[in-house]
């Protein structure tokens, strides 16, 4: 029987939707070992966020108030202290649940599978299949410490949906850290967009190196995003190049994601990039050559200069 | 500034898509792939470079840098360590060790057991290693010496003859600022081989590194050189008094499901539109 803690994620005195991957994840594992599940929501707006999170069938949600923005030394010993009293911490692998949970792990002397993608709990035992060499092999793994500490990706464990009654809720002490003396907080830029979240989009349109400046995916981009109404993604040479910024990535250091359909506009398709998108339902790709290695991957493949082809393509998806 | 880099060999990471799993299902077979130093370890070395040099004389060197491999003690890993010198650290470490011995947590108890010898002002790891994609030694480490561990950073500027770095970290949703005092831990992202990602008080801050597209900085000719001359110590795990154990086991790899389906290449857009409108139902 595996009693689990799911560690949510806040923004801005919100839960972010990665929460409740974690939740389905932790759903698994205590339902599959007769457990049961808790969530902590700590930081800045806890208790607001422990408001939203009380539908989802924990037992308990447990709110730990951290004033100030985030920084790992901050919460770690608060989500040790607390795990204490479970068998699996689970946190959902993005790069807050990347940072956090190790150094709560540590505290715990705790084995991390980090990244999951799938759950398994046969006759009552848990191991975890996570994605290993850019997505190129997949490992089943035991955690053989005697707590477990887990992030599962996002793309393959669907949002929980409300269920059942509401969770009573209950607050946890803060710990202190001598480490959290040792960082200061100054500040956070959060990229807002009216588009839809890129790990949670139904149709993701990404761009390359060949669209050559910010203003070609402004213009040439952009627009078949928003008549598509997905969200923008971009390759690591993009980002780097500075054509648009760094959270849009895809890939092995970036986002992964697996939406309905994914469009790679002037992307070549570099393992690298492989790696983040390849579990993508339907893939089209749009590029002058068409020997490029995103041929490994697509679905469909149209060869043609992309100045010309996604402006067609904008105003083809509009009439529809 | 000292700084100690963690560097591991992994088969080649362009390549990945050509490993192979044996028949019994334990073990990732690399057979054929060339041992490259894990990228994400090259970004790192970068910014340990840039932190103790000052780039407008010839990357004159203002620190030291040191380097630490744990793995096999053979040709590649060597020739791993030596491609670090040459780029420009000072020295080297290699820690044996069969690599089906380690994951993060062993990892971080041989990080741990180097910094109690070479008590450096840093450590600057890969956020993860391009074989298992675990990104959690950095941070265990980290807490195992009680030092903050600033993940993710893509600028670096320090201050207070570098006890404390202002580092920009990158998040999913943005990113952060925050200062740190030192020792501490760090990994790097992407963005720390933009031109102008660090900035260490010696190197004018006017400074523009050349543009660095997928690595590291090359070595020079002169750094290869020099480099054959460094030195490289060797030590085991007894040497260092480690009982580590793993926590993580392994008990089966496969290779993923392979694609169904071929590629359709279509004529004009038209034809896209209907294949995605029609055929396929995504639009």
């Amino acid at each position: 029987m595996a009693n689990v803690l799911v560690v949510a994620e806040l923004l801005e005195g919100k839960a972010r939707k990665t929460t409740l991957c974690a939740v389905t994840a932790a759903k698994q594992i205590a339902e599959g070992t007769g457990g049961s599940f808790d969530i902590l929501a700590i930081g800045e707006g806890a208790a607001a966020a422990a408001a939203e999170l009380t539908g989802y069938g924990a037992g308990k949600v447990l709110t730990a108030e951290i004033a100030g923005g985030y920084v790992c030394e901050k919460y770690a010993a608060t989500v040790a202290e607390t795990g204490k009293a479970y068998d699996v911490l689970v946190a959902c692998a993005s790069a807050y649940g990347k940072d956090l949970l190790p150094r709560a792990a540590a505290k715990l002397d705790a084995g991390v599978a980090s990244d999951i993608s799938a759950v398994h709990t046969d006759g009552g035992k848990l191991s975890y299949t996570r994605p290993m060499y850019a997505g190129n092999v997949s490992g089943t793994v035991e955690i053989l410490s005697d707590k477990q500490v887990v992030t599962v990706r996002q793309s393959e464990f669907a949002a929980a949906e409300p269920s059942g009654e509401a969770s009573p809720t209950e607050d946890v002490a803060v710990q202190d850290d001598p480490a959290a003396g040792k960082v200061e907080f100054l500040g956070v830029e959060v990229v807002k967009s009216e588009r839809p979240d890129l790990t949670e989009a139904d149709i993701v349109v990404s761009g390359g190196r060949a669209l050559k400046s910010s203003e070609n995916f402004t213009n040439v981009i952009e627009p078949l995003v928003d008549a598509l109404g997905a969200a923008m993604g971009a390759s690591r040479a993009a980002c780097d190049a500075g054509y648009v910024s760094p959270e849009l990535q895809v890939g092995q250091t970036g986002k992964v994601v697996a939406p309905k359909l994914y469009v790679a506009i002037g992307i070549s398709g570099a393992i690298q990039h492989l790696a983040g998108m390849k579990g993508s339902k339907t893939i089209v790709a749009i590029n002058k050559d068409k020997e490029a290695p995103i041929a490994q991957v697509a679905d469909y493949f149209l060869v043609a200069d992309l100045f010309d082809a996604v402006p067609a393509f904008t105003e083809a998806v509009k009439k529809l | 500034m000292k700084i100690l880099v963690s560097i591991k060999r992994v088969a080649d990471p362009d390549n990945a898509s050509k490993l192979k799993v044996s028949a019994d299902g334990k073990a990732v077979t690399s057979e054929g792939l060339e041992w490259k130093m894990n990228p994400f370890d090259d970004w790192s070395l970068e910014a340990a470079l840039r932190l103790t040099e000052n780039a407008a004389e010839k990357n004159a060197r203002v620190g030291e840098v040191v380097l630490v491999s744990i793995g096999p003690n053979d040709e590649h890993t060597q020739r791993i360590i030596r491609e670090g010198l040459a780029k420009g650290a000072e020295r080297g470490i290699l820690v044996e060790a069969d690599e089906g011995t380690l994951d993060a947590g062993v990892v971080a108890a041989v990080m741990k057991a180097i910094v109690d010898k070479e008590n450096p002002d840093l450590v600057v790891m890969g956020k993860q290693a391009a074989d298992g994609d675990s990104n959690v030694a950095g941070t265990v480490l980290a807490e195992r010496l009680g030092w903050p561990i600033i993940n993710y950073a893509m600028k670096i500027k320090t201050s207070d003859d570098g006890k404390t770095l202002e580092v920009l970290r990158e998040l999913d949703t943005g990113v952060a600022t925050v200062k740190v005092t030192g020792p501490a831990v760090l990994t790097t992202s992407d963005r720390i081989l933009q031109p102008d990602s660090v900035k260490n008080g010696v190197t004018p801050d006017s400074h523009q590194y050349a543009k660095l597209e997928v690595g590291g900085r090359y070595a020079s000719l002169k750094g290869i050189m020099q480099a054959k001359k460094k030195p490289i110590d060797k030590m085991s795990f007894s040497d260092l008094g480690i009982d580590a154990s793993k926590a993580l086991n392994y008990t089966k790899f496969e290779l993923p499901p392979a694609r169904t389906g071929e590629t359709t290449f279509v004529a004009d857009v038209a034809e896209l539109v209907d294949k995605l409108h029609n055929t396929a139902k995504v639009i």
